[in-house]
């Protein structure tokens, strides 16, 4: 009954908008939006925009590392003091890396993603005229806009930005004087952080109440599309687990600022004994990866879901095992706030714990391998269309697959001890990170660019675009499991120091060709994705041919998402290449009654009166068929 | 119209964005020159380079945007000669199957040429479990692998859109829904049991008696090393005592401290079990020895101890890798700042008797300056006084 109610009081207010619209300035629909699509779409131009800055910082350090001896006078020309005679400092080296993962991890693939696509999707596919509360949506914007603001603003501080790594280890991270990035730059850090998670606890508070509260007449929570399903986990994992990365980072402030000792203990700074004692820098860690761990899932899970419903789209079949996807992503969920400590085997955490996070670890790998297979099950004997968008999602796979793999060997703690913080992990969470949510975002622009800016992407650079890229990021990253295999260690400016690493300064070289030839290789998507708003063929209503319900809107948004009454649902969102019926797809919208010859007892598991019904059809079918 | 597909044309927008471009450089590289001609030895800029990149990626584009105009055009006259036009769904098909050759090669070579790079065999008799268990996730997960890679890319081919076929209509199936549920949770127990087992063993740091005891201290950017004198004791430690001669802030005021000493290189016996006593002063470093697969966090305030056997001699791992230069080496394996990436200490593994020799060369901890700086007697007055003063502190 509640959900009926929401529902008219969004009629209500539609009706309502509709005379006002010639009353929307500039201001009010582009920039202090509380339309969904719209703010969708600033998260993701925002998130693209971060995309490439972070991704021009990582060429900027692999330029270092294939060249260690040679100078460049043009970088000091752009960076300055950050690099003087030519070549990047060890000390922004070491902040290149650390915002290149803060950007890529938090601003990209956290608001970038989850932002866009839960946005866009929530209200469109579970039938809403908006979310629950837009203009807590917009706040949820413009904190993530603010947080990023602050943090480019870090490098245009003397010092530079923080460079203690993503993950800012105190008490490197609390003890200004330990490197020059721990000053100012990690004050900014620390600020934008806070700013982000209210961003996106706002965010994630919102999506959560909009799927369980706002859904359409019909959608019951088992005929939501996976994406959905993926979104909503996705949202209660950021509610839990964000907070505690507060509650982190408030008390590093304190440690920073205030001269308390929550992380620091027994410090001897430059021969002078620190005032700090008691404090622990391990707490840290934990309540860093407490958050940190739930936030990996918190990137892949978005892209899983986008990857399984383009998968099923473009394969013209239901997603194989719907139920299965729906329980390993709850698994997923569960599981991965008690694995935390697979991130702290080696640092000095007690060794029975060790064992016992590597056990939960190694757990969660059993959803992540049936959903694996279930993406393989549904590719077979499909009817694939690939689309740019499908391949993407199925570059997802294969990156989630070669990544997912080795994340055995991590969680290992026995193995851990050696592969722990070399270029084993840097490969490892990048093809799983890095790569697979990556794609299944860009699977995600791809597919729903149509229902964003009206107007289609061009396929051709679509394919160059994804095979420039996917071939790049197998060549950047496969060839750095063998460096970590030798014990080679991250976070290293140069490989010069030591002479059993010489003999990867080749391999570094091809790595950074490679990598600049992914990077570049984004421009095809970047000149594709800002041409096409403008000049891109115009979209039709269902272009994919697909069921779910944001393509039963008008082509041109409308404030509300549908005239008039919002459709009902009747069945699931794979109806896929059914025999039996006309199309190959079948709306969520149609009614079983209109598609009697299609229907499956299967159809009718909690529904007597329609097996009923389909039983007399089949009865009488089979009657005519003996008359004749 | 001829002036409005001018305007439109890739080719002249893209020419006249790379004149734009070379001529801003050269704009550029005069003002950069008058800079650098009247300043200091500022490194210059090399202008024209930078523009010959740029221009070389606009040529690429430029190749790309040529290629796409062609297969347009081919397109469309396929089209009006009634054809069905390109297939682009049996294009990407076959160069999925392409990749997957290409790529399986690739992956073999990599294993081969790159796999041979790695470490070489374990040099600590726990490391050798570490790699048995290496050796079994390897070939498990490998298998597991090159399955389903080999799976997806040839559906991807065989499956591709065909307008005469439909998609097989297969919403579940429970019975491999089960199979590929439970063979994974079986695989993965196995590895977890063993891995358990594995780790436990490892991590069990409990002294041993006849374990020699090594103290290593990370800081900013170097290790400190200090060994236990003949009563095999390491005298205790605290970061309030570290002055510029008592840089670990050793307390004299036990008797396990007095006959302590310091080591430039570590020095470890074959054979023999050794307790690494681990900590930092400033900020969290890793003791990284990856021959002997040893690594665990230095951090202050929370001292760690990792137990294990060297098992190779530093010159028979010369001898086997045919390298007169090997060395066994500490790495810091924890980002800890600016020097991070040089923070190596030698290790080396010796015979007994070497390692007697050896250990009867090192300076005691208590030097000469810490003598006098915590006015020790013997520093300036006769040996008896220190004795006298040694009573008194027990």
């Amino acid at each position: 009954m509640s959900t009926l109610a929401v529902h008219d009081h969004g009629v209500a207010h539609h009706d309502e908008h509709g005379h006002e619209h010639h009353k929307e300035t500039f201001v009010s629909k582009y920039i202090f939006s509380m339309d969904h699509k719209m703010i969708a779409k600033q998260f993701l131009i925002t998130g693209i925009t971060m995309a490439v800055i972070a991704m021009i910082l990582s060429i900027l350090f692999r330029i270092q590392l294939a060249y260690p001896d040679k100078t460049f006078p043009l970088l000091t020309t752009l960076l300055g003091h950050f690099a003087p005679n030519g070549r990047i400092s060890t000390e922004f080296y070491l902040s290149l890396v650390t915002i290149h993962g803060t950007i890529m991890v938090f601003f990209v693939l956290t608001a970038g993603l989850s932002g866009t696509f839960a946005n866009l999707l929530i209200p469109l596919q579970v039938g809403a005229r908006d979310m629950a509360s837009p203009f807590m949506n917009m706040l949820s914007y413009w904190f993530f806009f603010l947080a990023s603001v602050v943090m480019l603003s870090s490098f245009f501080v003397q010092k530079g930005p923080a460079s203690g790594g993503w993950t800012i280890y105190p008490p490197l991270s609390a003890l200004p004087k330990a490197m020059p990035g721990s000053g100012e730059g990690m004050t900014l850090w620390l600020i934008s952080m806070v700013l982000f998670v209210a961003s996106s606890l706002m965010g994630g508070i919102n999506y959560v109440s909009t799927i369980l509260n706002m859904r359409t007449k019909g959608m019951d929570l088992w005929k939501m599309p996976l994406t959905i399903w993926a979104l909503f986990l996705t949202a209660i994992l950021g509610i839990l687990a964000f907070p505690v990365l507060v509650a982190g980072v408030v008390l590093l402030i304190f440690d920073r600022s205030f001269g308390t000792s929550f992380y620091l203990s027994d410090i001897v700074l430059n021969g002078v004994a620190q005032p700090y004692e008691g404090g622990s820098p391990i707490l840290f860690q934990h309540l860093f990866w407490f958050l940190g761990h739930p936030e990996v899932y918190i990137v892949i899970m978005p892209a899983m879901g986008i990857s399984s419903e383009v998968m099923s789209v473009n394969s013209r079949k239901p997603i194989f095992g719907y139920h299965a996807m729906v329980y390993s992503l709850i698994g997923i969920t569960v599981l991965s706030f008690i694995v935390w400590g697979h991130h702290m085997f080696v640092t000095g955490m007690n060794p029975f714990l060790g064992g016992v996070f590597m056990i939960t670890t190694l757990i969660i790998a059993v959803p992540s391998a049936v959903k694996t297979f279930n993406w393989l099950a549904t590719l077979w004997r499909g009817n694939i269309r690939f689309t740019p968008a499908m391949l993407f999602a199925i570059g997802m796979v294969s990156f989630f697959i070669s990544g997912g793999l080795t994340g055995i060997f991590l969680g290992n703690a026995a193995l851990d001890i050696n592969l722990h913080d070399t270029y084993f992990v840097v490969a490892h969470f990048h093809l799983v990170m890095g790569s697979a949510a990556i794609f299944g975002m860009l699977a995600g622009v791809y597919h729903w660019f149509p229902k964003m800016f009206c107007k289609m992407m061009d396929e051709k650079l679509g394919y160059l675009h994804f095979w420039l890229t996917f071939i790049g990021a197998y060549l950047v990253f496969f060839p750095m499991h063998f460096m970590g295999l030798d014990g080679v260690p991250r976070r290293y400016y140069a490989f010069t120091e030591f002479a059993s690493m010489q003999k990867w300064l080749t391999i570094n070289t091809f790595i950074t060709w490679a990598a600049i030839m992914a990077a570049l290789a984004q421009v095809a998507f970047l000149y594709n994705f800002i041409t096409s708003i403008f000049a891109g063929k115009k979209a039709t209503q269902n272009p994919w041919e697909s069921n779910t319900l944001e393509w039963t809107t008008p082509v041109e948004h409308i404030h509300g998402n549908w005239p008039g009454e919002i459709p009902t649902v009747y069945r699931w969102p794979y109806d896929y290449s059914k025999p039996g019926a006309e199309e190959d797809f079948i709306p969520q919208t149609v009614p079983y009654s209109q598609t009697m010859s299609s229907n499956l007892p299967h159809d009718f598991e909690d529904n007597p009166a329609g097996l009923e019904a389909l039983t007399k059809y089949n009865s009488t079918l089979k009657a005519e068929e003996k008359v004749k | 119209m001829a002036f409005k597909k001018l305007i439109n044309s890739k080719f002249i927008l893209s020419f006249f964005a790379a004149f734009m471009l070379l001529g801003t450089n050269l704009l550029m590289a005069q003002t950069a020159a008058t800079a650098a001609g009247t300043g200091d030895e500022a490194p210059q800029v090399d202008w024209t380079g930078v523009a010959y990149y740029v221009l070389i990626f606009f040529l690429i584009c430029l190749g790309v945007a040529v290629i796409g105009k062609i297969l347009k055009i081919y397109d469309l006259s396929l089209k009006i000669q009634g054809k069905k036009g390109l297939k682009w769904n049996n294009v990407m098909g076959t160069i999925c199957l392409v990749f997957l050759i290409a790529g399986l090669y690739g992956a073999y070579w990599s294993f081969t040429v790159q796999g041979s790079m790695t470490l070489p065999e374990a040099a600590s008799i726990h490391g050798v479990k570490v790699d048995e268990m290496f050796t079994v996730t390897t070939v498990l997960t490998m298998f597991v692998f090159f399955v389903t890679q080999i799976l997806l890319f040839t559906f991807l081919f065989k499956y591709r859109h065909s307008d005469k076929r439909r998609a097989h209509f297969l919403p579940h199936d429970n019975t491999i829904e089960k199979v590929w549920t439970i063979v994974p949770a079986v695989v993965l127990t196995i590895l977890v049991v063993f891995g358990f087992f594995t780790w436990q063993s490892i991590m069990d740091t409990h002294q041993v008696k006849g374990d020699i005891n090594i103290d290593i201290t990370g800081h900013q950017f170097a290790w400190e090393l200090r060994y236990p004198g003949k009563d095999g004791k390491l005298g205790p430690k605290s970061f309030k005592l570290v002055t510029g001669s008592n840089k670990l802030g050793v307390d004299f005021k036990k008797k396990s401290s007095f006959d302590d000493l310091s080591a430039d290189t570590m020095y470890l016996p074959v054979n023999k079990p050794v307790r690494l006593n681990i900590e930092a002063q400033d900020v969290i470093h890793s003791v990284y020895m990856p021959h002997f697969r040893v690594q665990l966090n230095a951090v202050p305030g929370l001292p760690t101890v990792f137990r294990f056997t060297p098992t190779i001699t530093t010159a028979k791992m010369r001898t086997d890798l045919n390298d007169p230069t090997f060395e066994y080496l500490v790495y810091c394996n924890k980002i800890c700042g600016g020097g991070h990436y040089n923070m190596q200490k030698i290790v080396r593994v010796v015979s007994e008797a070497e390692y007697q020799t050896w250990l009867s060369h090192q300076k005691p901890y208590l030097s000469d300056a810490l003598k006098k700086e915590l006015h020790f007697a013997d520093a300036e007055s006769p040996k008896t006084v220190s004795q006298n003063r040694l009573a008194l502190n027990n």
